[in-house]
């Protein structure tokens, strides 16, 4: 099937990298809540040590982690080589894979948005709540959520881009499997190697556009957000 | 309904050591300077600090060595001293955000007389941003005490606001401190404030209480700081017994005693307090007939002791079963030789405070 020019193997890599990028986003904005939570908030020495870490993917080159993480994950790594001999198989060259090195890669990116939306907000608007008979999980839902969506939506919209955009992690550790582990970028290197430009050509134009009209969405939801009076 | 604690807690070079006990009804102060640790006490008593110790609510353990009552259980009111509406919610939702979370049966407020009574029904529909300081914080009162509480903890919530925002909030609060059946706890470093407002009170110095009891007995207490002030003043609760239209004259009796007070309108209540200035009060040794002078008050010295302006003395004098507080020049003292036992005249400008 050809629709705007895009074989049927583009469209699987497309399909690939969006749901990729939407299940990378959504582990990440659930594992990172409390992290970001616990760095907003602790008093604690470590926590310099812990930004570090998470700030870690920003300085790295993608092949590093990539490298790692292909040795960690696979067959004879720590990860792969336990999950081997529990009768399962290893996560080389697989989706799960990817999920993992993409979530590691994008990790700074949700977590400090996240983390600068909870020291803004303080502990008092939780503290009002508290003295309102609000529990703890009623607060999550009913003020720290509402109040830190600004970070949230930012958090969403970085790992999701950081995400489509992601070339070196990936290939390192999925080794660009056409069908399985090959995404947009991957796949338009590889149409690069073999010199077939034009396809080249439409699976970046159509990228592009997407990427454009997916922020132009979001800082539009983001404009309406802030008319109905949050926080200045 | 009474409350007892003891909290110790330390924080850097700051020691809280407190105990007391609160009457079952009416407001009590927690006053001190800034720095005596009396938000810290108010925090512990809502949960909100940890602090080693014991709280016994209307019968109830709220925190000992075993049990610590987590904030979100504990059926109190709490308004912050800068009112903390939650911005991503209209006034509506603000005021209703404690007032559901209250099970029905629970419910001991209701939700129109409350908006009614804070004055806040053509806020409902406004974000917090939209509204002045004055109003913020009334609906954070409100928002208090639709949450039912069985105690309502008040951590200076005049002390952001500018004189004109705090004079429109001040009929609310007396307001408040006639219609509440709970004990109100009052954080204030504002003399004016909590003569107006508060029946008891707690001084609190360095993180200890240095004395608890009534507000009038504390105010003329020479061994506490605050007759020692500048603008020391007496307390007094008085019954309005007539107005007289023509002269601006409110009469008002005080045990045994007449006082006139000139007052622009009639008295909205049957009672009135009074504050009663050190510096407005003369002694004279017979009843000065030819002054100017509303009151002229048969008194008693009780006490002469020093005072921080050291041209002058203090005289603390009972009137029947209360005291007020004279500071009188020195050269007076001596050349009418006065002396504690004697009887004397006080010429009083009295001020109604509310």
């Amino acid at each position: 099937m050809t629709w705007l020019g895009i074989g049927e193997a583009d469209w699987i890599a497309l399909q690939l990298t969006f749901r990729l990028a939407l299940i990378s986003t959504a582990l990440l904005l659930v594992l990172c809540l409390p992290l970001a939570w616990w760095l907003a908030h602790t008093q604690r020495r470590i926590k310099v040590v812990i930004e570090a870490l998470v700030a870690l993917p920003l300085v790295l080159p993608p092949t590093v982690i990539g490298f790692y993480l292909l040795i960690l994950l696979g067959p004879r790594g720590a990860v792969g080589g336990t999950l081997e001999r529990l009768g399962a198989s290893h996560l080389a060259f697989t989706f799960t894979g990817l999920v993992i090195g993409s979530m590691i890669y994008s990790l700074p990116f949700v977590v400090q948005p996240l983390q600068n939306a909870f020291q803004a907000m303080g502990r008092r608007p939780l503290e009002v709540a508290a003295t309102l008979r609000a529990g703890p999980w009623d607060r999550l839902v009913s003020v720290v959520l509402p109040l830190s969506r600004q970070g949230l939506l930012t958090a969403a919209v970085l790992s999701f881009a950081h995400t489509l955009g992601e070339f070196g992690v990936l290939l390192m550790i999925g080794g660009g499997i056409p069908g399985q582990t090959q995404v947009a970028s991957i796949a338009i290197y590889s149409h690069v190697e073999g010199m077939d430009y034009a396809s080249a050509h439409r699976l970046s134009l159509f990228l592009i556009v997407t990427a454009f009209v997916m922020l132009v969405c979001i800082y539009a939801l983001n404009k309406r957000f802030k008319i109905v009076g949050v926080a200045p | 309904m009474s409350l007892a604690c003891e909290f110790r807690l330390a924080r850097g070079d700051f020691a809280l050591d407190a105990r007391m006990t609160l009457p079952e009804r009416g407001v009590t102060a927690l006053f001190g300077r800034s720095g005596s640790g009396k938000t810290t006490l108010l925090r512990c008593l809502a949960g909100l600090e940890r602090a080693e110790g014991w709280l016994t609510v209307n019968g109830c353990r709220w925190q000992d060595d075993e049990r610590f009552l987590p904030v979100h259980r504990r059926p109190l009111g709490y308004v912050f001293q800068e009112a903390s509406l939650f911005p991503h919610l209209r006034v509506r939702d603000n005021l209703r955000y404690g007032y559901r979370r209250v099970p029905v049966a629970r419910r001991r407020v209701d939700f129109d007389e409350t908006v009614r009574l804070l004055g806040v029904e053509a806020l409902l529909e406004r974000y917090p941003q939209a509204l002045s300081g004055g109003q913020r914080q009334r609906v954070a009162i409100a928002r208090a005490l639709l949450a039912s509480p069985r105690l309502l903890l008040m951590d200076e919530p005049m002390a952001s606001l500018d004189a004109t925002s705090k004079a429109e909030i001040l009929p609310y609060l007396e307001r408040l401190h006639d219609h509440l059946e709970i004990p109100v706890v009052y954080v204030s470093h504002a003399l004016d404030e909590v003569a107006r407002l508060a029946d008891h009170m707690v001084l609190l110095e360095a993180g200890r209480v240095l004395a608890t009891g009534p507000l009038h007995e504390l105010l003329t207490r020479s061994d506490l700081p605050l007759a020692h002030a500048d603008n020391a003043a007496a307390v007094l609760e008085a019954q309005v017994l007539d107005y007289d239209a023509g002269r601006q004259l409110v009469t008002l009796g005080c045990g045994d005693v007449r006082l006139r007070v000139s007052r622009e309108q009639a008295p909205s209540s049957q009672r009135l307090r009074l504050s009663i200035r050190a510096s407005d009060v003369a002694i004279s040794l017979s009843q000065a007939r030819d002054s100017s002078v509303l009151n002229c008050l048969p008194v008693r010295i009780a006490e002469i002791d020093d005072d921080p302006h050291p041209g002058h003395r203090l005289v603390r004098l009972a009137l029947g079963d209360q005291a007020l507080l004279a500071r009188i020049p020195r050269e007076a003292v001596e050349r009418l030789a006065l002396v504690p036992g004697m009887a004397v005249h006080a010429q009083v400008r009295a001020r109604a405070l509310t």
